[in-house]
């Protein structure tokens, strides 16, 4: 087909992220979520040396998964700082991240039902 | 490179992150609620703010070119299945709405804790929810020899509609605090089945299909 083969939700090709030269913010669309979960890659524990300080942190921070907020918190970092770090990490495939499925509506019912019985045990 | 972040969970892993946001006036509460349940001391995240984010009302109280920071207290639970429920405290001053904004963004729903002593301090919060649709409860903080209230009288108080749940709960109990938010995810799945019923008839109305 004649369409560009990606849609609006690929974002741009080239990744915000990839330039970002001291910006605090992603572009507006497709910032990591609050919630985006980031845990370290087997890449990323081998490049630990070579990577900036606070890439340094994020590795070995996530070794054990972190939302971003909680890097935020943790590194104290204002999450637009931790945003755009983890973004640049991701395309250099030393972090890994599980986003929330549907991230700009409720959750769906399935998945509702699974933090309903998940309090319910708790 | 299938390292990228990707619109849908990205293959191998059945993580799932979900979020709670708690709202209520200033030293209603939201921290202790936070801390009673969490499984790590509830942690503050900061967002950092120039004056040009603010609204001109607020230049009173902020000199020009100062930076404020908005900060939010979170909590985290990792439930069964690697359900992992985040709980958001609310940034405590009221205009920070566009920071609400984001974070009511693919939330499950929202409690709004109550004092009592201070009732209007919620009506930001219920105004807020209730114009977003976005399912939410009021949970009565239960402070030491504050039950001179009834239930009802709160919900009278607050304008809340009958269908709406309204319960007590003592922020520093994690049972009373769990119990809470097993209300609210609730109410939740009700408000998507009457959604879902709603659509069901106008979807038979005109026969789209989705």
């Amino acid at each position: 087909m004649d369409e560009e083969w990606y849609d609006e939700d690929a974002g741009p090709v080239v990744r915000p992220y990839a330039v970002t030269g001291g910006r605090t913010r992603p572009a507006a669309n497709r910032a990591l979520e609050l919630v985006a979960l980031v845990s370290t890659t087997a890449h990323g524990r081998a490049m630990l040396r070579n990577l900036d300080p606070e890439q340094q942190d994020i590795v070995l921070l996530c070794q054990h998964i972190q939302s971003i907020a909680e890097i935020s918190a943790q590194l104290s970092l204002p999450v637009g700082v931790a945003r755009v770090l983890v973004g640049d990490m991701i395309d250099a495939g030393l972090v890994h991240v599980t986003r929330p499925t549907r991230p700009t509506e409720r959750p769906d019912v399935a998945l509702m039902e699974k933090v309903l019985d998940g309090l319910q045990t708790l | 490179m299938d390292f990228r972040p990707s619109r849908t969970n990205t293959t191998g892993s059945a993580l799932n992150p979900v979020k709670i946001i708690i709202a209520g006036g200033f030293g209603a509460g939201k921290t202790t609620f936070v801390g009673a349940v969490s499984e790590i001391p509830p942690l503050t995240t900061e967002a950092a703010l120039t004056s040009a984010s603010l609204g001109i009302d607020d230049t009173s109280q902020v000199s020009a070119k100062t930076t404020t920071t908005v900060a939010m207290d979170f909590g985290r639970i990792t439930l069964l299945d690697s359900v992992i429920l985040y709980l958001f405290g609310t940034p405590g001053q009221d205009r920070f709405w566009f920071m609400w904004d984001e974070l009511v963004l693919g939330a499950i729903g929202a409690i709004v804790l109550v004092d009592t002593r201070r009732l209007s301090d919620s009506f930001p919060a219920v105004d807020y929810f209730e114009e977003r649709d976005i399912p939410f409860l009021v949970a009565v903080n239960q402070f030491d020899g504050s039950k001179a209230y009834t239930l009802d009288d709160v919900r009278n108080a607050l304008d809340i509609d009958a269908r709406r749940p309204i319960v007590f709960c003592d922020a520093r109990r994690r049972e009373s605090v769990r119990q809470a938010l097993i209300a609210l995810v609730r109410h939740a799945l009700d408000v998507v089945a009457a959604e879902t019923r709603q659509r069901g008839l106008l979807s038979e109305a005109s026969a789209h299909v989705d």
